[in-house]
């Protein structure tokens, strides 16, 4: 079972644009952390300096749909269908981190809650909550 | 401000491509994605962000990662948010709300047009849509609102010191 989680993880890993963010899933159990290590690209606003607001949204996209993905003990990533990003605090020059949580699963339509956090993980800099629509497994899936 | 219409002031021509291209230029998140403004129409800003494989969200399709998208949009919703101020001044996103009708075509380019409908005192608020060829075949739908005029305002390297509790 493990080995399955773990295969999703490196499917995290084969994903170019995971790689272009510099991401990478650390697993505990089925609890999925992203982490999104400070690079100069991810920059938005150079003065403060300050993360790009959509890298931000994009690593809690990822982060909900990689969770998704193990809890429904998919093979395939499901694939968005609406998203949003609430930005609580400027995202600032180091390490950010981000988790989902899986609020309801249905037969095809799953609720997921995500944060993203860097020194503090009750100070997240942003929230997001969307709905994905869940892979069809074809032949003799759950 | 060049120009006024029923939907507020905005600034347009080549004063305003300027504008929002040094924007653009001195993002780096957008350098590293290579987005170019392709135009500036009746408000409404088009930017386009080319295709490279890097930026696949599937290796094996080529289509763009949906998180290129919400990145390519917040920006350019910040872009026709720029245009309406009288001042380049700092702008950050409240929240951004995205609506994902399908992948975007492999291989392609991505467009969006984004447009500012109203600026408050301290609140914009965008409407933006993203396309390969017409709007009226969008990938995805998106609506942000813009802090404006933070004033409390976040002076240069605001971020590189400790916040105080």
């Amino acid at each position: 079972m493990s080995e399955e989680r773990e295969r999703l993880a490196a499917a995290l890993a084969r994903v170019p644009y995971a790689a272009f963010l510099g991401v990478r899933a650390e697993l505990k159990g089925d609890e999925l952390t992203l982490v999104m290590p400070f690079s100069e690209h991810l920059i938005g606003n150079p003065a403060l300096p300050a993360l790009h607001g959509g890298v931000v949204g994009a690593l809690m996209e990822l982060t909900a749909l990689t969770q998704l993905a193990i809890t429904s003990k998919s093979n395939t990533f499901p694939k968005t269908i609406d998203i949003g990003v609430d930005y609580l605090r400027s995202g600032r020059p180091k390490d950010t981190y981000a988790r989902a949580r899986v609020v309801k699963i249905g037969r095809r339509i799953a609720n997921v809650q995500a944060e993203a956090w860097q020194s503090e993980r009750s100070a997240p800099i942003a929230a997001m909550h969307g709905h994905f629509l869940l892979a069809d497994e074809g032949d003799g899936g759950s | 401000m060049s120009k006024d219409s029923k939907d507020g002031a905005y600034w347009e021509g080549e004063e305003a491509l300027q504008r929002i291209r040094t924007m653009s230029d001195f993002t780096p998140q957008c350098r590293a994605l290579g987005v170019e403004v392709v135009s500036i129409r009746d408000g409404a800003v088009r930017a386009r962000v080319p295709y490279k494989p890097e930026i696949a969200g599937d290796p094996d399709t080529g289509v763009i990662a949906g998180g290129v998208i919400t990145t390519f949009l917040d920006h350019v919703c910040g872009m026709a948010t720029f245009i309406k101020l009288s001042e380049p001044t700092p702008i950050a996103t409240i929240d951004l709300r995205i609506d994902y009708m399908r992948a975007a075509a492999p291989g392609r380019a991505v467009l969006a047009e984004a447009f500012c409908h109203k600026v408050g005192r301290n609140v914009a608020f965008v409407r933006a849509v993203a396309f390969e060829d017409e709007p009226s075949n969008p990938v995805a739908h998106a609506t942000a609102t813009f802090m404006v005029n933070p004033t409390a305002a976040r002076k240069m390297g605001a971020n590189l010191r400790e916040r105080r509790k």
